[in-house]
């Protein structure tokens, strides 16, 4: 090979960075969110199953923010019952922030705008 | 013709992907293939590269662009005639990082008076637009690859989504990625001299990353999969402890499954210009042909025979004949 050090350098760079996913967790075993136990078929509240709560629960309380600060509808009512369109005393009346939020989203990675003006309870303000 | 048969080989392996979810076959598009694709492209890639370390350069070939290194008082143009490693290295990290040959006069126009160039700057800015945005895509996947995820991809996450459109909030590289790609395509249908010389080759490619991009797109913003099973399975991978947890949409298997086949067709394809450039001698060689003797690796030994030689042979006759000699 011509300039072979060269070249093999070049290449063991390479492969250094395109394997870093493997021998990062080299001999890791990466555990799941506790809260994941549930079945994603099991039902939540009005209508909705656990599964479309897990993918699409952002979409949901994005529409129930524009609803509230722009149309001043601060009530929906599932399955005869009303709830308030609240993150703080709707989701987080029955969830805990950091068993319910927090693991999934710093999990996968995921950093919401919401707490940039919520704080759960016993969590200081900003 | 090329194009026709790119957007269907592309149309035909996501119904393939498609269609091997539905049959639960998601073992094989989960893990069975992307460890497959991941192998030929490690073993595709170094056998490439390694069969293009072997093909000896004959000639010194840098193109410039400048004034060559002359006499002192004549400015060279260092970075577009390197004399040096140290300005190979500033002039090939120009080009892999601005992509700097495409910023030149790249447009010809025919006139009167003979062919004018002139300055054509789009597909400078749509290529690097594209390579760009696909390279902050490829590290933001870490997320799903690391656990936890190291505070710098969370702070490229965060950086690319600063603009808070939408929840979750839209990434600008993911848009504009798919928006470069498109204009590259379409360069290629609507410019007819490009047109003219494009090939299938170069229509998959595109096809496949616009495919890739899109379906990444609706899986973030419209058709939602479960994200945290989807790391389960890509950290199952990362750990050699492969799982597919149940309830992953099949958008998620498509959008593998194209990668899988980006990565198996890499080797074998252009998209090797990502070792290629480094390896081009027209761009690392430095232009000191003038001062260092390029030998050709093929040449076959030659017996020369040296004044030093010939002298030391006919010595006494030459000095007997009264012909000067260097030594005595």
């Amino acid at each position: 090979m011509y300039n072979g050090g060269k070249i093999i350098i070049g290449l063991i760079i390479f492969i250094a960075l395109v394997t870093f996913p493997f021998y990062t967790n080299m001999g890791k075993t990466s555990e799941q969110p506790a809260a994941l136990t549930s079945s994603p078929d099991d039902p939540h509240i009005g209508g909705l199953k656990i599964g479309q709560m897990r993918s699409e629960h952002m979409k949901i309380l994005d529409q129930w923010r524009d609803e509230v600060v722009r149309g001043g509808e601060r009530f929906i009512t599932f399955d005869g019952d009303q709830y308030e369109k609240s993150l703080q005393i709707g989701c987080l009346g029955c969830h805990a922030k950091q068993e319910f939020c927090d693991k999934c989203h710093s999990y996968a990675g995921v950093k919401p705008y919401c707490w940039d003006c919520h704080f759960a309870e016993g969590e200081g303000q900003l | 013709m090329g194009m026709i048969f790119s957007l269907i080989a592309v149309i035909v392996l996501v119904a393939v992907a498609f269609v091997g979810t539905q049959l639960h076959l998601s073992g094989l598009f989960g893990v069975a293939i992307p460890y497959l694709a991941f192998l030929v492209f490690i073993a595709g890639f170094v056998r490439k590269v390694i069969k293009w370390g072997q093909s000896p350069v004959p000639f010194h070939i840098p193109t410039t662009c400048g004034q060559q290194k002359s006499l002192p008082w004549i400015k060279q143009s260092k970075l577009d005639n390197p004399s040096t490693t140290l300005q190979v290295i500033g002039r090939m990290a120009l080009e892999v990082l601005l992509f700097r040959s495409l910023f030149r006069n790249i447009k010809t126009h025919r006139t009167d008076g003979g062919p004018v160039y002139g300055s054509n700057k789009w597909l400078w800015l749509g290529g690097l637009a594209f390579h760009v945005t696909f390279f902050v895509v490829f590290i933001r996947h870490l997320r799903f690859f690391t656990e936890p995820v190291p505070a710098w991809v969370n702070m490229l996450d965060a950086v690319d989504g600063f603009v808070q459109v939408g929840v979750p909030h839209m990434l600008i590289t993911g848009v504009v990625l798919l928006a470069a790609a498109t204009y590259l395509l379409l360069r290629r249908i609507f410019n007819s001299q490009v047109q003219y010389i494009s090939l299938a080759a170069d229509y998959f490619p595109l096809f496949l990353i616009i495919g890739i991009a899109l379906t990444g797109i609706l899986m973030r913003y419209f058709i939602k999969v479960d994200i945290v099973k989807v790391k389960e399975l890509t950290m199952g991978l990362a750990t050699f402890k492969a799982t597919v947890p149940d309830g992953i949409g099949s958008i998620f298997f498509i959008h593998l499954f194209l990668i899988s086949v980006l990565f198996a067709y890499f080797p074998f394809s252009k998209l090797m210009h990502l070792a290629g450039v480094f390896m081009s001698p027209t761009r690392n060689l430095a232009n000191n042909s003038r001062a260092v003797r390029h030998i050709n690796p093929w040449n076959p030994k030659v017996h020369l025979h040296t004044y030093e030689e010939y002298e030391d042979e006919f010595r006494e006759v030459m000095k007997s004949e009264g012909i000067p000699v260097e030594k005595e």
